[in-house]
């Protein structure tokens, strides 16, 4: 019995060395908002996570982590199971990721699209997606015959205000009539729900469909309706060949490689970064044939007046609903005031759900 | 908004799509909850019905294949219910709750190399009608085969429950399983029988939302959806008609709370959004007050278990 108790001990401890011993080995972890196969944003950050394990680095995920209490259990799972790197990928990790981070000073974090890096172990990104929807409002104001674009926005937090704002601002250059109707879903993907949004905004008058939400339900409503929209956060072309114009794509994967390869040489630093058209976070999929070469020529002008920095999304004047000067004559606006946007500019309908 | 007659049409047309999957799935649990027993895992059957029928559309390629086996794995997955229930005389509640969630991890398991699959078209009727005729047209014409089923579920199943002698039988075994069984009637099997029909049309709602409704499979498609129809059942003290009023109303709001955000009606969006759950509740105990008729109708054995002594 005696003899038994102690094999039984060895065999554990032996056993504890062996993951002690594993542990030791680089590791990176992701923690996604959907499924991989959502075709939109998590699959874009799964896409980098692949380019990554290319590199020969181990890598875990754990997808459609709700946002909230669950996120940070599986958050400190990952950091407590040895992993030395995590990129949180979805706006509410924002608190769980700094809550975990301050137990976990040798764990590095990298939080995807937030502002709140309260401790030297958390680094923060996102990609100047409004930058893609300067160009899709250009594109909208061109090509809509009802002056009225249908937007599908999720929860109502900066980076979804500064999107509707970007893409309005550029639309009413082209065609001064143009009228944004929104409608909030309160998710970032239930196709179900996303559907019916696009649904109502058709029978509302809308013949450009846009969506701030992560599934091609909107897209696939579109093709079915026969009018225009745009793919979000992937290419998103196969779902609605005839409809989608383009897609914003996110392409994470250099940005994910570069910090991973820090990580693990020992120069991995704290830093705020946010990529746009120009470093090539943002990219755009091939333009529909449809618009005619014209305006794709257009488009494509502005893409590389914008990733050059000759154009800005965001150039003065710029009013809010109230007709108050948010961004003066000749100025653009600075990184500060973009990264908090919470006023609609003037054109757009209805108030922001508080 | 625009108020011309077609437009509302177009809307009661949508209005009709979105209340599907509740009148099926809550039709069903009605006939299983009128023969006494409380099936909570209408959640868990409607997604396995939704990933089996995708599933089965994307590898035959043959829609009718895909609807009758939704229908196959809903009743499989009641049966698994039912063997639990009526022969090992489990607890109603928990095994139903089980239900549900080994549903949601069974159907994302089988999804994962369905994901990001485009759906099949799926054969809509009088296309052609719907065009044609203003106003009525997108009401009545342009749908699925499945929505015209839906529609008639419930007047079908009020007339099998009050005039037809199975009914009777179904509805004598809910109330009282003892009085029903020293009447020389299987309780057993009459109970199986009804579990097995409730799981079948629980899987066609399933089917509808990934074959017709949201033509894709995504992970937890139904979202929540079967519970809402449980809810309903009771709400709508066992009635198939008030069942129907019910689905109409919660699919009515949920469309037009997104039509008044569109047209920038200055409503907390927050409250919208909550006015479907709101709505429902209080026009089904509304039109359901008569407590004498709330006593005939509700199935007084609802989740007891019976036990026949030898």
């Amino acid at each position: 019995m005696y003899k038994l108790f102690l094999r039984c001990l060895i065999s554990v401890l032996f056993l504890l060395g062996f993951s002690i011993n594993a542990n030791a080995e680089f590791k990176v972890g992701f923690v996604y908002v959907g499924p991989t196969g959502d075709h939109g944003w998590t699959y874009q950050h799964h896409e980098g996570r692949n380019a990554v394990e290319a590199l020969g680095i181990k890598t875990t995920y754990v997808e459609s982590v709700p946002e909230g209490a669950d996120a940070e259990r599986v958050i400190r799972q990952l950091a407590q199971s040895g992993h030395d790197l995590i990129f949180t990928t979805s706006f509410g990790y924002m608190d769980p990721t700094n809550k975990v981070a301050k137990d976990f000073p040798n764990v590095k974090f990298e939080h995807a699209t937030g502002y709140k890096r309260e401790h030297s172990n958390v680094s923060t990104y996102s990609a100047r997606f409004y930058e893609g929807r300067t160009l899709l409002g250009h594109m909208a104001g061109k090509m809509t015959k009802t002056n009225t674009i249908g937007y599908i926005a999720s929860f109502p937090i900066p980076e979804v205000i500064r999107g509707i704002n970007a893409m309005t601002l550029a639309a009413q250059k082209v065609n001064p009539d143009i009228k944004t109707k929104i409608v909030w879903v309160f998710t970032w993907y239930d196709p179900g729900k996303e559907s019916e949004a696009a649904q109502a905004l058709i029978d509302q008058g809308a013949d450009i469909i846009m969506q701030h939400t992560d599934s091609t339900a909107p897209v696939q409503v579109a093709e079915k309706a026969g009018v225009w929209s745009f793919g979000q956060a992937s290419d998103m072309q196969r779902f609605a060949p005839k409809s989608i114009l383009t897609s914003i794509i996110d392409d994470w994967a250099p940005y994910y490689v570069e910090r991973s390869i820090a990580a693990r040489d020992g120069t991995w630093k704290q830093q705020d970064t946010w990529h746009g058209l120009k470093e090539g976070m943002v990219a755009m999929a091939p333009y529909n044939s449809a618009m005619g070469s014209d305006l794709i020529k257009e488009v494509e002008q502005l893409q590389k007046d914008l990733a050059s920095g000759k154009a800005h999304s965001f150039t003065g004047p710029i009013y809010d609903q109230k007709g108050n000067i948010l961004v003066a004559e000749g100025a653009v606006a600075d990184d500060g005031m973009l990264a908090g946007m919470n006023v609609y500019v003037k054109g757009v309908e209805g108030d922001i759900p508080q | 908004m625009s108020f011309d007659l077609n437009f509302i049409g177009i809307l009661i047309g949508a209005i009709m799509a979105s209340s599907v999957p509740l009148i099926l799935a809550a039709s069903g649990e009605l006939i299983t909850e009128r023969s006494g027993v409380l099936n909570l895992g209408v959640e868990g059957m409607m997604i396995i019905g939704a990933i089996s029928g995708f599933a089965l559309m994307v590898v035959t390629d043959n829609l009718f294949f895909a609807v009758v086996g939704s229908m196959l794995s809903g009743l499989i997955l009641s049966l698994i219910f039912g063997l639990l229930t009526q022969s090992l005389l489990t607890n109603h509640v928990a095994t139903g709750l089980a239900l549900t969630i080994f549903g949601i991890g069974m159907s994302a398991m089988i999804g994962k190399n369905f994901v990001g699959i485009p759906g099949k078209e799926f054969p809509l009727l009088f296309l052609n009608l719907k065009e044609s005729i203003p106003f009525l047209g997108p009401i009545f014409f342009g749908h699925s085969i499945i929505l015209y089923f839906a529609f008639g579920l419930p007047f079908l199943t009020n007339y099998f429950l009050k005039k037809t002698k199975t009914g009777l039988i179904i509805r004598a075994v809910g109330d009282s399983p003892t009085s029903a069984s020293n009447q020389g009637i299987n309780v057993t099997l009459v109970r199986y029988s009804c579990i097995l029909y409730g799981g079948a049309m629980c899987g066609l709602a399933g089917a509808y939302l990934s074959l017709i409704y949201t033509p894709q499979w995504i992970e937890n498609m139904t979202g929540g959806r079967g519970w809402i129809a449980l809810a309903l059942v009771v709400f709508a003290t066992w009635s198939p008609i008030k069942v129907l009023i019910g689905a109409l109303i919660f699919g009515g709001i949920t469309i037009l709370q997104l039509h008044m955000q569109a047209v920038g009606l200055r409503i907390p969006v927050q409250l919208l959004s909550a006015l479907p759950y709101i709505m429902t509740i209080i026009v089904l105990v509304v039109i359901s007050r008569d407590s004498r008729k709330i006593k005939l109708n509700t199935p007084t054995s609802l989740g007891q278990i019976f036990y026949k002594e030898k």
